[in-house]
């Protein structure tokens, strides 16, 4: 029997029934999805069933998760932040601008860290063998990039508008137009890998992967702000995202790096 | 936390977790991301094993982040795990002197993965072991987990985590050795034998 995007509506508005009851009872927001989400077929086998065992960091502040990987100017070119320029010619598609600031919980800068990001090209198609949208590719785009975060905990990127595209979860399943980003904070604790949406993409009702954060506020940190402050005249339309990293750290012993 | 936009300490609310997605294999995997171990060190360990699903099956589109302290039980401070060439906008890869401590394995069409790295030495009160992080497709939030070695026994018993553990569970931290400074450490996401995970606070 084939899944419809009826049946998933049913599962999202479930989900986000059973968690307005969880908050009413009094459970603290859910910032992060569950990882057993049903909607989202892929993570039936792939969450696991036990509860995760606390480790409590205020005990040994000596844990090497306290700390994060040190990444710095070799591991990053100048031009890794900019997408457009990674080849002969320019991709087709909006050119866009896309910046903000990396933050801890305290609100202060995470700064020379890595963020890396990866998407779809403009009509919707990644560079990568096993996908198989029949959208064309784009010799004059892969769609991955890199930067460091500056003094501000800042970052840009230059890259293209993705497209939205089809995906097998239900049929006539589209995930809403978005970028892969990854993150390194002060400490390993702190590793992020989220994904960046554009203002008032018409898809996101119908999309198990963005519901799958079920907290209204939560879900509306994953989309970006069009910014005309960033939008660069005669070349690109801007976007500003400022990202959070949650768990603990040890910035009291050292400020930054 | 409940904090809804406030500022002072912790009350800033996190960006939310998602999945990596099938497609992350073009961006983030990079030449000798599983090699952190300099170049013929003495103290080099190998540690491999399997990503496994509810089903026992294996996971092909996973990767581990691996990350631990040096043999004297330092925090690596070095960057350039993935050293760039500005000339190609390639991958240089590590230069085999410097330890970065860190390193990225993807796992195969076989759903396994491997990666060469230095024996961690203890830090505070834990055993020596090493921090690791799974991300798959189907993964809504990363996982947690660590790999402690099985010559440390003694350790173990005063670690704080593994100590708290009863014991199929904690086996399911402790790597099994294979001779020649090999670990076999098998990642079970769900069911049978589950994996332990971890959160911090």
């Amino acid at each position: 029997m084939t899944l419809t995007q009826h049946d998933i509506d049913q599962e999202i508005a479930a989900e986000r029934a059973a968690y307005r009851e969880r908050i009413a009872e009094g459970a603290p927001a859910g910032h992060h999805p569950r990882r057993d989400y049903a909607p989202y077929r892929s993570s039936a086998l792939r969450h696991p069933k036990r509860p995760p065992v606390t480790v409590d960091v205020g005990e040994d502040p000596e844990l090497v998760e306290l700390h994060s990987p040190a990444f710095g100017e070799r591991d990053v070119t100048e031009l890794d932040n900019d997408l457009t320029r990674q080849h002969t010619g320019a991709p087709l598609g909006e050119r866009i601008t896309v910046s903000g600031r990396l933050l801890d919980r305290d609100g202060r800068p995470v700064r020379g860290q890595l963020i890396e990001i990866w998407q779809a090209n403009a009509a919707g198609r990644y560079a990568h063998r096993r996908e198989q949208h029949d959208a064309p590719l784009d010799p004059n785009f892969t769609g991955a990039g890199r930067t460091l975060t500056d003094a501000d905990g800042r970052y840009h990127f230059t890259t293209v508008q993705p497209g939205p595209y089809p995906w097998r979860n239900h049929l006539n399943a589209w995930r809403p137009a978005h970028i892969h980003f990854s993150m390194f904070g002060t400490a390993f604790t702190q590793r992020l890998v989220t994904q960046m949406y554009f203002p008032a993409d018409p898809l996101f009702p119908y999309d198990p992967i963005i519901q799958s954060v079920t907290d209204d506020a939560a879900r509306q940190r994953l989309v970006a702000t069009y910014d005309h402050d960033l939008s660069v005249p005669e070349f690109s339309m801007g976007y500003r995202w400022d990202i959070v990293l949650d768990g603990p750290h040890a910035t009291w012993r050292e400020e930054g790096r | 936390m409940t904090a809804n936009g406030t500022n002072g300490p912790g009350g800033v609310p996190p960006t939310p977790s998602h999945t990596v997605g099938p497609f992350y294999g073009y961006a983030l995997p990079f030449p000798g991301g599983e090699e952190i171990a300099p170049l013929g060190h003495p103290d080099t360990v190998t540690v491999h094993g399997y990503v496994l699903d509810g089903a026992g099956a294996p996971v092909p589109d996973a990767f581990l982040e691996v990350w631990g302290a040096g043999p004297d039980g330092r925090v690596p401070t070095a960057d350039g795990s993935m050293r760039r060439d500005p000339a190609s906008g390639g991958h240089l890869g590590r230069n085999g002197v410097e330890f970065t401590g860190w390193g990225r394995a993807g796992t195969d069409a076989d759903g396994h993965w491997y990666a060469r790295t230095l024996r961690p030495g203890a830090r505070g009160r834990s055993a020596p072991y090493l921090s690791v992080c799974v991300f798959a497709r189907g993964l809504l939030v990363h996982l947690f987990t660590r790999i402690y070695l099985p010559e440390d026994t003694a350790a173990h018993a005063a670690d704080p985590l593994l100590s708290g553990l009863a014991g199929e569970r904690r086996a399911t931290l402790v790597a099994r050795d294979e001779g020649r400074a090999t670990y076999r450490f098998d990642i079970r996401l769900q069911g049978e034998g589950e994996t332990v995970f971890l959160e911090y606070q």
